[in-house]
């Protein structure tokens, strides 16, 4: 494996987890490279959260993670932030900070950087980025749902990190705002260069949306690649469990139609 | 910016960034104004507490002997300077670290009823002071009337050290277990004070039940000097802590990936938080209710942007300290009653208000 590439998000020989339970065991992945969104999918307890937590530098882990031919594992929390940021699933209620305050917060709990603007400056033009400009001065709990996960998302954005890791960005969302989230990360992803990893239930979202799959089972890589090389009856039959056919439909996409449990006789977890 | 604005449909609203900016400096000015109309109402309060008391001494009295001395008698300069003056300025100081430290102590344990002492500060305290009242067992060297006051501050001090130490040890060291372990504190201090009572005389049983009410009678300049300094020494660092803690308000996995290093922030604020409860507890017992009632006051008017909401909570606090002191003068003509007992009266009528409050208000 070459060391510093420029431009790429490279990880070999990961391992994070618990003292005696190791949830991410061993994973090594093709280089991420930047502009590309990466789906990270696979079952539940596949190890997906604990392994976007250990590359954002929240769990402690051993292997190698580099950036840009830096390596980030070892790196001060600070200076990993300054990299990487790590948007959790869901943003807590009853907090009583206004849309505009939680995302210039953002900037402001660390170290402004070099950037003129004001965090407030910043934290707009990320709003107007992401079309809820006028919610500004909205209350976070006075949000719906798909707007809180917009928010949520600019908070992460308005750091301009290298690299965002997304975990479950869309799964509480109406059709409208998931392909609203995952138009505005694609198109991020793109015009910043950014390495996008993006935490996907729906694996028909990430075939559509995503450049390349990595496909976790049981702390493992168990496919990666193109959607179309990652997603084929063989992987969703040995990590799902199930029988499925993947069809390209008449506009060309790929289709995941589920026929059956391949464990019927046994009770899913 | 304008074609992406136009692209994304921001303009639907006739918003611009400029223009939000303009709003939200508009909420930055009413809010400095608010704290500002805060502190005002704190110094009148104080004004209040000066002027309020059993003897026979008029307001004007009062002002006029502070501007000049010499118009008061000695007796009546005696009460001023020797009682009003430094029993107000304690009730303004206490107050005010109370509900600092309440504010920081609400947002670290993400837990909107925690105040100073819900990990056993004040427990502790109490086994402090029960311990020199009683045994007469404290620190050798120390004068007299300091003996009560540093056993219970060493004490009180020492119990966050010990939980701080138990957390590290503690399997997943979650804000969860910091409140279990807190709890398991206040029970066995509890229980120890309850033992040393029932070795206590009835004279010290007395002494000791006294000293638990939390009175402003023990405040000396002394003591109400140290009490500023102590809040002077460590509300700046509360202050350098805001926008952390504003980070951490959107959860703790947000506020590491944004850079804050979450156990470290716990740490320094609880040791700020215990040594702003712990100083308190010591002169003047434990008072409660502040600490909880005050940061909901600030966070009502002001939000929980904590550059705004830790002066709120400062200035709330001494509001409600300083009325509670009044009302400790005038409830029962003529008798001074234990501002602790006050405090908590006034206070739970405001704590189920806030309990039953509505969900999701800001």
């Amino acid at each position: 494996m070459m060391t510093g590439q420029n431009g790429m998000l490279e990880v070999v020989d990961l391992h994070a987890g618990y003292p005696r339970r190791k949830v991410i065991d061993g994973v090594t992945l093709p280089p991420l490279a930047r502009g590309g969104v990466h789906a990270l999918v696979g079952p539940n307890a596949a190890g997906k959260s604990t392994l976007m937590r250990a590359l954002a530098g929240l769990q402690p882990a051993s292997g190698s993670v580099r950036l840009d031919g830096e390596e980030l594992l070892g790196l001060p929390l600070a200076a990993h932030a300054a990299r990487v940021t790590y948007m959790p699933q869901t943003l807590p209620s009853g907090v009583g900070l206004n849309v505009l305050e939680s995302v210039a917060g953002a900037v402001r709990a660390s170290g402004k950087g070099q950037d003129p603007r004001t965090p407030e400056q910043r934290a707009l033009g990320v709003l107007e980025r992401a079309g809820i400009l006028a919610l500004a001065l909205e209350g976070l709990d006075r949000l719906s749902g798909g707007q809180r996960q917009l928010v949520s998302l600019a908070q992460s954005l308005v750091r301009e990190p290298r690299v965002l890791l997304l975990d479950e960005p869309i799964s509480a969302l109406d059709l409208q705002h998931q392909m609203r989230v995952m138009r505005l990360v694609r198109e991020l992803a793109r015009e910043r260069g950014m390495i996008v990893l993006v935490v996907l239930h729906d694996l028909q979202i990430a075939a559509r949306w995503a450049d390349g799959i990595v496909m976790l089972s049981s702390g493992a890589v168990a496919a990666t690649g193109t959607p179309a090389e990652a997603i084929t009856p063989m992987t969703l039959a040995r990590v799902y469990g199930v029988d499925a056919r993947v069809e390209r439909c008449s506009k060309g996409s790929l289709q995941i139609i589920v026929d059956d449990d391949l464990h019927t006789a046994v009770p899913r977890t | 910016m304008s074609e992406a604005t136009r692209r994304h449909g921001a303009h639907v609203a006739g918003l611009d960034a400029e223009a939000v900016l303009g709003r939200y400096r508009a909420l930055v000015r009413r809010r400095v104004v608010i704290v500002a109309g805060m502190a005002l109402v704190g110094l009148a309060a104080f004004a209040c507490d000066l002027v309020t008391g059993p003897s026979a001494l008029t307001p004007v009295q009062v002002i006029a002997g502070l501007l000049s001395p010499e118009s008061l008698t000695p007796p009546q300069r005696a009460i001023v300077f020797q009682v009003r003056l430094p029993y107000a300025l304690m009730a303004v100081l206490v107050g005010a670290a109370l509900s600092l430290a309440g504010a920081e102590m609400q947002t670290i344990l993400d837990n909107p009823l925690a105040s100073p002492f819900t990990l056993g500060v004040s427990s502790a305290a109490s086994f402090g002071a029960a311990l020199a009242i009683v045994l007469g067992i404290g620190i050798p060297g120390l004068p007299t009337d300091w003996i009560v006051p540093i056993n219970a501050f060493v004490f009180a001090f020492g119990s966050v050290m010990l939980l701080q130490a138990m957390a590290a040890r503690a399997r997943g060291s979650g804000v969860e277990t910091v409140v279990l372990l807190g709890i398991a504190l206040v029970f066995a201090f509890n229980a120890l004070v309850a033992f040393v009572q029932f070795l206590s005389s009835q004279e010290a049983l007395q002494q000791l039940v006294f000293w638990s009410m939390g009175s402003l009678s023990r405040a000396t300049w002394g003591n109400v000097g140290v009490m500023a300094l102590v809040l002077l020494l460590v509300a700046p660092f509360s202050w350098l802590a805001a926008g952390r803690l504003t980070s951490l308000r959107l959860g703790e996995d947000r506020a590491r990936s944004f850079g804050v290093d979450v156990g470290r922030l716990r740490f320094a604020t609880l040791l700020r938080v215990s040594v702003l409860a712990a100083t308190s507890v010591a002169f003047v017992g434990t008072i409660g209710f502040v600490g909880l009632v005050g940061p909901h006051i600030a966070r009502l008017l002001i939000g929980e942007d904590h550059r705004f909401l830790l002066p709120a909570s400062v200035c709330s606090g001494a509001v409600v300290m300083s009325l509670a002191s009044v009302a400790s003068k005038t409830l029962v003509p003529g008798v001074l009653m234990p501002v602790g007992i006050v405090t908590a009266i006034v206070g739970v009528p405001v704590f189920l208000l806030l309990v039953f409050r509505k969900p999701g208000r800001a």
